[in-house]
């Protein structure tokens, strides 16, 4: 780095100082107090100084950033401690055995989590296993399929308001006729997935049209006219006040205490989980998978094909749309009370963004992403205030220095291994 | 009976007619080519014939049916495929996977196994770069890429647009002579929509001059070859 560059650095380090003390003065220098009636200002010169450094070195070092991360693919840095612990880590997964045990540990220290953490971090957990499944679902409508949909937080809600609506409406059949009302659970499980899938069906046969920023905004409006729908019809919904005492799954009929009840449920999101995990991955590598993601790449290219865009597109929202409403249902039997409250638009956004920052189309991403997304600010509650703050922060150095997410897609690779056969004739091995 | 007819076909963008009373005949396992300049309405004959464009009127028939108003996809079904223009390739799908989206509507899984041996032994370099995504192969390869994939619907007839776009001359070259070899060896009629008006009339039957959307001339390849107006127009003879 030569001294001219660090010199234009420092100026214009400088100029970011003075304009960040020019524009910060009149809220941190300045303090108003009104007292009978008269406004009396207060100038705190103390803070100047702090605000100037602060902004100084701040500036300083964001330039730095921003250059070395435009640089750091100049050169294959094969030597760096990172590069060589990603390598590690990469040779010792690609062995079968070690990728097994791993996956053992991995399982066996989520299965003792409840056990080890308790009921809180148990609860914390379950929520972000919740998302973990409306991230992996919107990964195939948004990942694969390229459809940007921003009313996800919709077939969320159909999902719980099933399982809410059944036991407002079938619950006292359940009571008088002696069974138990945990049952519901298993009940609403299957009919919420078919009925998110049927509104998702609903949903995209107006959009076929459209794509990128129109589908987004008819996806958006959407998702808000399902909440206003569900607090406005409060004859049926319960309106604001949503729907209450909502049962917990049946086990085998045991009558649980709230701390056990939420291990069982985390069980079985974790199990929902994993099921998720496999069924997504299975479409990710079938040929439907792989003709969402020519529909995202090219559409003329693929009618061409003879791919039906229709039924692609249709196929694509059901998919999404199905694991939103599985999600809905657990996160209902958890929180035992719904209302139209927990399904706005940021409920929406929250999902996209775990799956941007974990990497767009790439499964460990959308998981790892709704985990950030949803365990650090429990864990930062003590910072409450700022945590929009620092989450606007993470949001935009991730942007900046991590355009593909933190686990990026990695797409699946064919190896070419050429073998000789024994009459001589090359064989491929695909 | 010709494998692929127009009968007066008429397109139109809103309240622009692009195409009037287009009528054409391909028979089996010719090569026909539509010649013209820029914005004659060639691409848009062939986005009509594939369904993407609807027409307003006339009718398209293949081997005797109507097609004109049938989604693409069931065109593709019927034996028809096309390498559309621009190539468009799947730029984030392997060469191998691009290929399989071009087979995705056949079930046959051992013939589709012996059609990609068949189309990596036309273009070996596919072969060699089976598994780097479509979107980092050079121009030519992603035309060649692009007419393997339509070759992986089996189709009978065979639809490419402006294949020598943005090619190098040589490359050019080398694109014709493989599809003259397609029409020989596998015997798949191939109806050409191109502006390099010499390479295609060269390898031709046949030849379609179209002009402002209407038909000016229809004869023999070689008879085209020598025709004055053509020469001029066209050649730059």
């Amino acid at each position: 780095m030569t001294r001219k560059l660090v010199i234009k650095e420092v100026l214009a380090s400088l100029v970011s100082m003075l304009w960040f003390s020019v524009l910060l003065f009149p809220f941190m220098v300045m303090k108003v107090n009104v007292a009978s009636g008269v406004a009396q200002i207060r100038f705190r010169w103390a803070a100047m100084p702090v605000i100037a450094i602060a902004a100084f070195v701040l500036s300083f070092l964001w330039r730095r950033a921003l250059i070395w991360n435009e640089h750091r693919g100049d050169k294959l840095s094969t030597s760096s401690p990172f590069a060589l612990a990603r390598a590690f880590i990469q040779k010792a997964l690609s062995k079968k055995p070690v990728r097994r045990t791993s996956l053992l540990v991995l399982l066996a220290l989520v299965a003792v989590y409840p056990y080890a953490l308790g009921m809180y971090h148990t609860n914390i957990m379950i929520t972000a296993l919740i998302y973990v499944i409306l991230a992996l679902g919107l990964n195939i409508v948004v990942g694969l399929g390229g459809l940007l949909n921003l009313g996800y937080a919709a077939f969320f809600a159909f999902g719980a308001y099933t399982y809410g609506l059944l036991w407002k409406y079938a619950g006292p059949a359940f009571v008088s006729a002696g069974i138990n009302t945990g049952w519901i659970f298993w009940i609403a499980l299957p009919l919420a997935g078919i009925i998110a899938v049927i509104f998702g069906i609903l949903l995209s046969l107006p959009v076929l049209r459209l794509r990128g920023d129109y589908l987004a905004i008819i996806t958006l409006a959407f998702g808000e006219i399902v909440r206003m729908v569900l607090q406005n019809s409060s004859a049926v919904t319960g309106g604001a006040t949503g729907i209450s005492l909502i049962p917990r799954p049946w086990l085998f009929n045991l009558r649980l205490p709230p701390r056990q009840a939420a291990t069982y449920i985390y069980y079985i999101v974790l199990i929902l989980v994993i099921f998720t995990i496999f069924v997504v991955r299975r479409i990710e590598d079938s040929r439907v998978g792989r003709a969402l993601e020519a529909m995202r790449e090219d559409e003329i290219a693929c009618e061409a094909m003879g791919i039906d865009l229709v039924r692609n597109k249709l196929a694509t929202f059901a998919l999404g749309a199905f694991w939103a409403g599985i999600a809905g249902v657990v996160l209902a039997a958890q929180t035992t009370y719904i209302n139209p409250d927990s399904f706005t638009l940021w409920e929406s956004i929250m999902v996209l963004m775990a799956i941007v920052i974990g990497g767009t189309g790439s499964i460990p991403g959308a998981i790892g992403g709704a985990l950030i997304l949803k365990l650090l600010p429990e864990y930062f509650r003590p910072l409450a205030q700022y945590r929009m703050l620092i989450y606007g922060i993470a949001m935009i150095i991730i942007i900046i220095f991590k355009p593909d997410g933190l686990i990026p897609r990695n797409r699946k690779k064919y190896t070419f291994v050429e073998k000789v056969a024994q009459d001589g004739k090359a064989e491929v091995q695909a | 009976m010709p494998l692929m007819e127009l009968k007066n076909v008429c397109t139109f963008y809103g309240n622009i007619q692009a195409l009037r009373d287009i009528s054409l005949s391909v028979e089996e396992g010719e090569i026909v080519t539509l010649i013209g300049a820029n914005g004659a309405g060639k691409s848009t004959t062939l986005m009509s014939i594939c369904g993407i464009t609807s027409i307003r009127s006339g009718q398209i028939l293949l081997d005797g049916e109507d097609i004109s108003h049938l989604s693409p996809h069931k065109i593709v079904s019927r034996g028809l495929s096309q390498v559309p223009e621009g190539r468009r390739i799947f730029p984030q799908l392997t060469v191998l996977e691009n290929l399989d989206m071009g087979a995705f509507l056949r079930d046959d899984k051992e013939l589709v196994k012996i059609d990609l041996d068949e189309v990596f032994e036309i273009f070996p370099r596919l072969a060699e770069r089976r598994n780097q995504p479509g979107g980092t192969l050079s121009g030519g390869e992603q035309q060649m890429l692009a007419i393997s994939r339509a070759l992986m619907a089996r189709p009978r007839i065979l639809l490419l647009d402006e294949p020598s776009l943005g090619l190098a001359p040589i490359i050019v070259h080398n694109i014709f002579e493989i599809i003259k070899r397609i029409n020989t060896e596998r015997k798949t009629t191939i109806f050409l929509v191109e502006q390099n008006a010499n390479m295609a009339l060269k390898i031709a039957n046949k030849g379609y001059v179209l002009q402002n959307g209407v038909i000016k001339m229809a004869d023999s390849a070689e008879k085209l070859l020598q025709n004055a107006e053509v020469r001029k127009a066209y050649l730059g003879l």
